[in-house]
C-alpha cells in the first residue's frame, strides 16, 4: 500500500507540488525519478512504471500536470487500461475517488470521479503547496519494456538559440492584443518592453492574423507567463489568454473599452488607446531616467 | 500516404464563461463553435504534408449532430473527406472516446500511415486520447509535436520535434505512427469561398457508437473562485503615463 510519486527533478519545483499532492492524498508517497542518464522514452518509462507500481501494490501513481508528467501517465492509464485525470487541483481517496481537475487551461474547473484501481492523477501546476523532497529512488528502464516501448526516445536535443529575453522567464512582459492593428504597430510594444528589458508578447488573434511569431503568444494554447507585472496592451482578455497570463504578479491593462473584461483580472487600468499610452510612457520613462 | 485527424467542437469561450443552469455544460446560447486550437493546427498540418507528399487526408470527429460544420471547415482547408461519430452532445470520457475512435478506424476501408490529433482538447484537456488510440493499435505515439518532417525515401521515417526548456527534443519514428501536435507547428489557413464549395461536396460518413460507462465521469463544472479584482484607474489616455511610471517604479523595473 502506498502512492508512487513519478517525478522529474527533485530541485523542480512542480515535481516538489507533485508529491505535496500525493501527500495529501496518503501518508506515504515515494518520489520516484528516472536517472538522468536515461534518455526521455515516455511508454518505457510508463511500462517501467507500472511494474512497480505492481510489484508495490500501489494505491495511486501521480505525476506533476506538466508535458512529461501528463504523458508518462497517459501510457500508464493505457497500458493498465485505466481512467486518469490530469491536472487536479485536489483529490479524495474512495471508491470512486473524487477530484476537481482544470479543464480550459483552468478558466473552469470539474468535479468528476474516477472509478477503478491505481487512482492516476496529475497535479496541476501551482494549485497545491510543494513539500520538500527528502528521498528519491533512482530507477532505470526496466527490461519488460518492449521493443514497440522503445521506439519513441529523445535522440538529440538541439539548443535553442540564444538572444533576447525568454518570455516565460522574463519579469516584465509587455503585449499586445487586436487592438495593436497591425504587425508594424507592434513597434510601441517592442520599444516599451526593450525600454524595461522584458519580452513582447501577444494574445491569439494576433499569432491568428500572421502579425507575430506563434513564440510571442501567450496564452492557454501558448505560453503561461509568470513576470512581475504584465502589461496588456489592447487586449479584451478572453479566457484563452487569460489562462496564460494569470500567474503574473500585477496586471496593467490598457483599453479604450472601460467595459472590456480585462480589467476584470487588472490590478491597474488606463482606459485610452494603446498608440496614445504607450509612447506617452516610454517618453517618461526617458524622462525619469534623464535619457 | 493516408492522413486521418481526429478534431474536437468547442465553444469559442470569449471573456467570461457562464455554466448552465444544471452546472452539467457551459451556456453555449450566444456562443460559436470552433476546432479546438491544436487540432486545428493538425488537420492544416495533415493538408500540407499530403500536398507535400501526395495521397489522403480524412478528418474524425466524435460530437454531436452541429460537429458537421467543424469537419466541412477541415474540409474546406483541403481535407478530402470526413467521419462524423454521432453523439447525443453529452460527455464521453477519454477511454470512451478513444474506443470510439478505434472502432472508427478499425472498421474503415483506408490503412492509415499518419494518425495525427491535437496534444490535449480546449475544453477538457485530458492529455491522453491520442495515446490510448496508438497503445491499442500498436503504434508509436509522440506527443506535443512543433514540427514534423518525413523522409521522402522509403522506410519514410517521421522526424519529429517538440519544444523544450533550453531547446528542442528530437524523435525518429517509423510509419504507422500517431502523433499529436501543439498549436505553432504551422499558421492555419482560412478557407477560401472555393474551398468551402468543394467540402459540401466531399464524402462524409456517419454512424452512431453507443456510449460505455464512464471511468471518469463527470459530477459537474465548477466556476473558479472569481479574481473579481478592483482594479486602480491610474487614468485615461496619455496623461495616465506618469502614474504609470510611478508604479513601474514602485515595483522596481523603471
Amino acid at each position: 500500500m502506498g502512492v508512487l510519486v513519478f517525478i522529474e527533478d527533485p530541485d523542480d519545483e512542480l515535481s516538489q507540488q507533485a508529491v505535496g499532492f500525493a501527500g495529501a492524498l496518503a501518508g506515504d508517497a515515494q518520489a520516484i525519478a528516472f536517472d538522468p542518464s536515461e534518455a526521455y522514452a515516455p511508454a518505457a518509462w510508463a511500462q517501467t512504471l507500472v511494474e512497480l507500481a505492481g510489484q508495490r501494490s500501489a494505491t495511486a501513481v501521480v505525476a506533476p500536470g506538466t508535458d512529461r508528467g501528463n504523458e508518462v501517465l497517459a501510457h500508464v492509464a493505457a497500458k493498465l487500461d485505466q481512467p486518469m485525470a490530469a491536472n487536479c487541483v485536489s483529490a479524495t481517496p474512495g471508491d470512486p475517488a473524487t477530484v476537481v481537475r482544470m479543464r480550459w487551461g483552468g478558466s473552469l474547473l470539474e468535479e468528476a470521479q474516477v472509478h477503478g484501481s491505481p487512482l492516476l492523477l496529475t497535479a496541476a501546476p501551482h494549485a497545491v503547496a510543494p513539500a520538500p523532497i527528502a528521498e528519491v529512488e533512482i530507477i532505470t528502464v526496466t527490461d519488460a519494456a518492449s521493443p514497440l516501448d522503445r521506439v519513441v526516445r529523445v535522440l538529440e536535443r538541439v539548443p535553442a538559440a540564444s538572444g533576447g529575453v525568454s518570455l516565460a522567464d522574463a519579469e516584465v512582459v509587455v503585449s499586445g492584443g487586436r487592438g495593436v492593428g497591425s504587425a508594424e504597430g507592434f513597434s510601441v510594444i517592442e520599444e516599451l518592453a526593450a525600454l524595461l528589458g522584458g519580452a513582447v508578447g501577444c494574445s491569439r488573434a494576433v499569432t491568428s492574423a500572421g502579425w507575430r511569431p506563434h513564440s510571442d503568444q501567450v496564452g492557454q494554447t501558448g505560453t503561461k507567463v509568470s513576470p512581475e507585472i504584465y502589461i496588456a496592451c489592447g487586449i479584451s482578455g478572453a479566457t484563452q489568454h487569460m489562462a496564460g497570463c494569470k500567474g503574473a504578479k500585477r496586471l496593467l491593462a490598457i483599453n479604450p473599452d472601460g467595459e472590456a473584461s480585462i480589467f476584470a483580472s487588472a490590478d491597474y487600468a488606463v482606459i485610452g488607446d494603446l498608440h496614445e499610452v504607450v509612447p506617452a510612457i516610454s517618453t517618461e520613462i526617458r524622462k525619469a531616467r534623464g535619457t | 500516404m493516408n492522413i486521418l485527424v481526429c478534431v474536437k467542437r468547442v465553444p469559442l469561450t470569449g471573456g467570461k464563461i457562464t455554466l448552465t443552469e444544471d452546472a452539467q455544460a457551459i451556456q453555449t446560447r450566444h456562443l460559436g463553435f470552433t476546432v479546438s486550437p491544436h487540432e486545428e493546427c493538425a488537420a492544416e498540418e495533415a493538408v500540407r504534408l499530403i500536398e507535400l507528399h501526395g495521397g489522403q487526408s480524412t478528418v474524425l470527429t466524435l460530437g454531436p449532430a452541429e460537429a458537421e460544420e467543424q469537419l466541412r471547415d477541415m474540409m474546406a482547408i483541403g481535407i478530402d473527406r470526413g467521419i462524423h461519430l454521432i453523439t447525443d452532445g453529452g460527455e464521453w470520457d477519454p477511454q470512451a472516446t478513444a474506443a470510439a475512435i478505434l472502432d472508427a478506424i478499425r472498421s474503415d476501408a483506408e490503412d492509415f500511415d499518419l494518425l495525427l490529433f491535437g496534444n490535449e482538447s480546449a475544453d477538457a484537456g485530458n492529455y491522453q486520447v491520442a495515446i490510448r488510440v496508438a497503445a491499442a493499435l500498436g503504434l508509436p505515439c509522440v506527443n506535443g509535436i512543433k514540427a514534423i518532417n518525413i523522409e521522402p525515401h522509403p522506410p519514410h521515417t517521421l522526424r519529429c520535434e517538440q519544444e523544450v526548456a533550453g531547446g528542442r527534443d528530437v524523435y525518429e519514428v517509423p510509419m504507422p505512427s500517431v502523433v499529436s501536435v501543439l498549436e505553432g507547428i504551422n499558421l492555419p489557413r482560412y478557407p477560401s469561398v472555393p474551398g468551402r464549395m468543394r467540402a459540401k461536396r466531399k464524402p462524409l460518413v456517419s454512424t452512431e457508437p453507443e456510449r460505455p460507462d464512464a471511468q471518469l465521469p463527470m459530477v459537474r463544472l465548477l466556476l473558479p473562485e472569481g479574481s473579481s479584482k478592483q482594479a486602480e484607474v491610474l487614468g485615461s489616455g496619455a496623461e495616465a503615463a506618469p502614474a504609470v511610471v510611478r508604479i513601474l517604479q514602485e515595483i522596481g523595473v523603471v
